[in-house]
């Protein structure tokens, strides 16, 4: 029975840092349709940016919750005004240019600060199931999961920046002849999706070792994750996290977690074989 | 011996080439051959993703999926074998079988380029982490321990043919590696030149178009990438040929760029880009390596940016339109026709 829990809870906790890792990816591809190929360098940015506030006596709630997407949704203005901008309409040319980026902030990075990891304590205590020890930091990353979900949810559903979004998602050329300038609305949401990816990293420095290549651990399943969702930026990736999540805890489970990952990147080729569009461009088209 | 038409400069170059391999041992010192022999592995390499990209339209970000296998492939089969004949030959055919599996789920799925690019490049990256847990006695493929992020040291290098004992020094194996560079760069063109090359680069322009005149793109598609697996493997074993070792690092990201770097400085659509990019940007890496302030990822990043934003075709295909813009009236009167029916 403990370790139904256990398992369960990992289960919760794999689909949870799925939604936060992928979801800066999901936000961009699904509205603009390029996929960010820096985004690893995202979460890795977010993530220094947390332990260098932390060790320069910054609370460490501030820091990964306020001071690590900022900092990081403002970089992502930056590069679009920088180089996306540039690109539109060129998708191949983004992914391009987005993983020279990717180089330039590995390089960057190990440069200022070395390639040695650096890090900051888990902010919760833990807890125990029988006799099992579990981190409170678990059930945290799930909430925070489904509070960013559903604050995307509200600002796509309830506001006028949400109407915008949804109809320049739909209709680009349309949105434009109504008095939408795309220009803005792409540099908006590459922001919001820098600052997501910013989130993300922020709340994975207690977890994970920050180094300047970290992010290499983290794109490939945030990649699948967004592939196997498709192009709704909410439904899908809440689909496919769970689905993709599922499947690599259980799988980390009766192996090794990377077979884990192995056997869910097999279920990911083949769930594309039979979706080409993702999940979301078969069960949820049109919808948020 | 209509395909040969039209190649004559390629064939005279390749043959002053050629000339030049044979000749370089007795002109150059050992460490500039061993650096020498090294580059032509990977010019293999970037003419494997020249062939697919450029050629098959195939936009794969994972190149160094079918490399590493090919590599592993070698080093495994040379092991339990002891000969490096058939080991040349599993280093071929694996990455093809592997290429043949992925490419049916990709390219039969009907999957975008972009969707392509982003599977190709995870594939690399969980190989990467999957090789890299495969350390202990537990994975062992005969007598070759896979050694997880150690890597496979000692591997034997080539040998003559049929005769396991005469193992080729490292002076007959940078010809065979500069050698084997040509002969994979004629291949190509006169695969290209072949009905079957026109066929892919009629699918690469416009996919509809050839569906419709009868041509099965997914079944061209995917022959593509398999031959551009089974090059990339080849491309392994010479690698392991040039340093009896092999570890996970072959998978990992920092190769996968690189790759897609020689390719577009050098030029998409052509075959001598890619190796010219290649060429030039493993020796960079070389001098980069020698001082530390700058880091070879910031400056690799930055190239494949300006290259990305500034020059989109690439060296080579700038250099041809600025050579056919100078050329007398004659000739750029037929350069632009040239380009609506590319168009």
């Amino acid at each position: 029975m403990d370790i139904a829990i256990i398992v369960g809870l990992d289960v919760i906790s794999g689909i949870a840092s799925l939604v936060l890792i992928s979801a800066g990816l999901a936000v961009i591809f699904g509205m603009m349709k390029i996929i960010n190929l820096a985004h690893g360098e995202f979460l890795m940015l977010g993530a220094y940016a947390t332990v260098l506030s932390v060790s320069a006596g910054v609370n460490i709630w501030l820091a990964m919750l306020v001071i690590a997407p900022v900092f990081v949704g403002l970089f992502g203005v930056l590069v679009e005004r920088c180089l996306i901008q540039f690109l539109y309409g060129r998708l191949v040319d983004t992914m391009l240019a987005t993983w020279g980026l990717s180089l330039v902030i590995v390089g960057g990075t190990t440069m200022i600060f070395g390639n040695t990891i650096v890090g900051v304590g888990s902010p919760l205590g833990g807890f125990s199931v029988g006799q099992y020890q579990s981190s409170l930091y678990t059930p945290f990353l799930a909430l925070m999961a489904i509070l960013l979900m559903t604050t995307v949810w509200a600002v796509m559903k309830f506001t006028r920046a949400g109407l915008i979004a949804r109809a320049v998602m739909q209709n680009p050329d349309m949105a434009a002849t109504l008095g939408v300038n795309p220009a803005r609305v792409y540099m908006a949401t590459f922001g919001a999706g820098a600052a997501m990816s910013g989130l993300a990293g922020g709340l994975l420095a207690p977890v994970a070792g920050v180094v300047p290549t970290m992010g290499a651990a983290y794109i490939a399943k945030a990649f699948i994750t967004v592939v196997g969702g498709g192009t709704s930026v909410l439904w899908g990736l809440i689909t496919a996290s769970g689905l993709f999540g599922f499947i690599n805890q259980i799988a980390a489970f009766l192996t090794t977690p990377v077979f884990g990952e192995v056997i869910l990147f097999v279920a990911a080729v083949v769930l594309i074989r039979m979706l080409p569009t993702g999940i979301s461009g078969k069960f949820f088209k049109g919808r948020l | 011996m209509q395909i040969l038409k039209g190649m004559n400069a390629a064939l005279i170059g390749s043959a002053v080439v050629a000339v030049g391999v044979i000749a370089a041992p007795y002109y150059v010192d050992l460490f500039q051959i061993m650096q020498l022999t090294v580059f032509a592995a990977m010019a293999v390499l970037a003419l494997s993703l020249g062939f697919i990209w450029g050629y098959g339209g195939i936009l794969c970000f994972g190149q160094t999926s079918f490399f590493g296998l090919g590599a592993y492939a070698y080093a495994i089969a040379a092991i339990n074998f002891s000969d490096s004949t058939p080991a040349i030959v599993m280093a071929i055919l694996i990455p093809v079988i592997f290429a043949a599996l992925l490419g049916y789920f990709m390219i039969y799925g009907g999957v975008s380029d972009v969707y392509l690019g982003v599977i190709t490049l995870t594939v690399s990256l969980i190989l990467f982490n999957m090789v890299n847990s495969t350390a202990g006695d537990f994975y062992k493929i005969g007598n070759a321990r896979l050694g997880g992020f150690n890597g496979i040291p000692g591997i034997p290098t080539f040998n003559m043919p049929g005769n396991p004992d005469y193992i080729l020094s490292p002076e007959q194996a940078w010809t065979v590696t500069g050698l084997a560079l040509i002969v994979v760069y004629l291949g190509l063109r006169v695969l290209i030149a072949s009905t079957f090359g026109r066929i892919i680069i009629a699918i690469r322009e416009n996919e509809t178009r050839a569906a419709l005149l009868g041509y099965d793109p997914r079944f061209y598609k995917l022959i593509t990438f398999m031959i551009g697996g089974a090059i990339a493997g080849f491309a392994g074993a010479l690698y392991i040929n040039w340093g009896a070792f092999v570890s996970p690092t072959i998978f990992a990201l920092g190769l996968s760029a690189q790759i897609i770097i020689w390719v577009i400085i050098g030029g998409r659509g052509t075959l001598i880009g890619p190796v010219i990019g290649c060429l030039l940007m493993q020796w960079m890496v070389t001098s980069i390596g020698e001082q530390q302030t700058l880091d070879a990822n910031f400056i690799l990043g930055a190239i494949l940016i300006v290259f990305v934003l500034l020059v989109p075709k690439g060296i080579a295909p700038t250099l041809r339109d600025l050579v056919l813009a100078r050329l007398p009236a004659k000739k750029s009167e037929t350069a632009p026709s040239n380009e609506r029916v590319k168009a």
